[in-house]
């Protein structure tokens, strides 16, 4: 196993001063770092094999599709999916969820019908839903969220109750606090009361190991950005009869088999739901992020990310006047605070300036905000490239900041 | 008499010019913010709410001897930091000699990252809005 000393080389990116101090990056809740695998998988792309793929017969365009239909494939063994054409690629998480809103949701949702959120959502697992409900007359319901931070699964089952939700939307882990939300018994709930249910995995999928068929789930969504790859690469997982009975999001290219001006008969899964050129470069370098993974060992990841917060939790608790947003029990390495008498935004804008990135605000997540009677927080997020000396600085500095704000 | 817009400008550049470091102009600007009044409730209302802040800003503009004045608050005090010193600039000139300032000072004092979009903490917005004042207020000059 390599020192963290080398994993960190992987990462270019974490070699480097910002405003004269060494780059402490706690923002891996936003978006996640890449290593050079990754990089280099995007630079060789455009180098070497740079071609529109599926429709090209020459070497370049085999080359690009073969790179490209792989990293579909290794979504499909990173999920454990039954098949990787149920491996949808989108733009990312967002794209993924309004996928669903605007096919199975204008599909199947009607007058009266109920979807539920959580009241932990991302703003981009709400929006899309109130717009179709706006549109069917079907109502957006929330699922309450204790003081802890941990979903009131009590009420969750009441909501479930008169089976009239069509769909629940949460998130496997909030990216605002860091609870991780009890899925299994949310999808077994969501299925015996008749309802489908979709994940949303964008702050999940880099700290955990996901299996969308041992879970039953009918939908899951993820970004490649929170996990080591690319920006503009998302996934949509769905199952196979769900997939099939929905209807084409966007007409274009590559989604059809055949265009005639009488009548326009559709492409299979996946491609029926991926019109126009994809991302190619992204989606192929995107690859190099589950060799990556891969060859860290087994357990470690997780093992890390839970020792620096634990470590992190332990050492801010001991900041007079610091209140931690969000205790579940279960929770990945995120880390949402206040400190009495100061605004998050004053705290960010001056650990900028010792080098270190947090992220300040309402983490898109407003209701959430809202629910605390909160401004914002702010949110510390790790990743298994963080260590114990950043954390420790990080807690010297935000002391620095304090006794300057106060 | 009272100072030009420029001659503020050059006062807040050379004050900034003491410091030779940074944590000694933020807590500088802390101190601004402190100590800028503020803004009385009934003032913080929907409407004079800056959108675009991170931290909630109101802005409240009237005509006075036809000079328009500009009173402001923040909830995050480097904002009132960075407020407090646009109002030093601009406050108390007629609409037309704010609405043709060009605030070089902010450049000049280091603090120019404020004004990047990505920043998103109203300095931009705030002075955009203090412009469509002028603007506003200009016809009635
Ligand atoms: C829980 C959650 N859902 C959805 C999203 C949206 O992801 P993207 O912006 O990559 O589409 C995010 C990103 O912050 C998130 O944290």
């Amino acid at each position: 196993m390599a020192s963290i000393e080398q994993i960190r080389k992987d990462f270019p990116v974490l070699d480097q001063q910002v405003n004269g101090s060494p780059l402490i990056y706690f923002d891996n809740a936003a978006t996640t770092q890449k290593p050079k695998l990754v990089l280099d998988a995007l630079n060789k792309y455009y180098s070497e094999d740079n071609a529109n793929i599926h429709r090209g017969i020459h070497a370049l365009a085999e080359r690009a599709t073969a790179a490209f239909e792989l990293t579909r494939k290794k979504i499909q063994l990173f999920l454990h999916a039954a098949s990787s054409d149920q491996i949808i690629f989108t733009s990312g998480t967002t794209a993924s969820i309004n996928l669903v809103a605007q096919t199975f949701g204008r599909a199947n949702f009607e007058a009266g019908d109920k979807i539920l959120v959580s009241n932990l959502e991302h703003h981009s697992n709400i929006v899309p839903w109130q717009m179709i409900a706006l549109e069917k007359g079907a109502e957006v319901l929330v699922i309450p969220v204790l003081d802890s931070g941990v979903l009131d699964l009590d009420a969750y089952q009441k909501l479930l109750q008169e089976n009239t939700v069509k769909l629940v939307a949460v998130n496997h882990v909030s990216n605002a606090i860091g609870t991780i939300n009890p899925i299994q018994e949310m999808i077994a709930l969501a299925h015996a009361h008749g309802a489908k249910i979709l994940i949303d995995g964008a702050q999940s999928v880099a700290h955990m190991e996901m299996d969308v068929q041992r879970f039953d789930m009918d939908f899951f969504a993820f970004s490649a950005h929170k996990l080591f790859g690319p920006t503009g690469v998302g996934v949509l997982y769905g199952k196979r009869d769900l997939l099939e009975s929905m209807p084409p999001y966007q007409g274009g290219g590559e989604m059809i088999k055949e265009v005639s001006f009488t009548g326009t008969t559709y492409n299979e899964l996946p491609y029926k739901f991926e019109a126009g050129t994809p991302n190619i470069a992204d989606v192929i370098a995107f690859s190099a992020s589950f060799d990556y993974l891969n060859s860290l060992e087994k357990g470690w990841v997780e093992e890390q990310e839970n020792a620096l917060l634990s470590y992190a939790t332990e050492q801010l608790s001991q900041i007079e006047g610091l209140k931690i947003i969000g205790t579940a029990p279960n929770k990945i390495a995120v880390i949402s605070f206040l400190i009495e008498g100061t605004h998050p935004q004053d705290i960010g804008v001056l650990l900028d300036k010792f080098g270190i990135a947090i992220r300040t605000g309402h983490h898109c997540a407003q209701p959430l905000m809202q629910r605390f009677d909160i401004p914002g927080t702010c949110r510390a997020s790790f990743s298994f490239y963080n260590t114990k000396e950043e954390i420790d600085r990080f807690v010297a500095c935000l002391k620095r900041v304090v006794t300057m704000l106060l | 008499m009272a100072l030009s817009i420029n001659d503020t400008q050059e006062e807040l550049i050379e004050e900034f010019g003491l410091f030779d470091d940074w944590a000694d102009k933020y807590e500088y600007l802390i101190d601004l913010g402190k100590k800028l009044p503020g803004l009385s409730d009934e003032f913080k209302t929907e409407e004079n709410v800056i959108k675009g802040c991170q931290s909630r800003v109101w802005l409240h503009a009237f005509m006075q001897d036809g000079k328009l004045i500009f009173q402001a608050d923040s909830e995050a005090v480097i904002v009132k930091g960075l407020i407090s010193m646009l109002i030093r600039v601009l406050s108390g000139h007629s609409p037309a000699d704010i609405m043709k300032a060009d605030l070089y000072f902010i450049d000049r004092i280091g603090m120019s990252q404020h004004l990047a979009q990505t920043r998103s903490n109203g300095l931009l917005s705030m002075v955009k809005q203090m412009k469509n004042y002028a603007l506003a207020y200009s016809s009635q000059a």
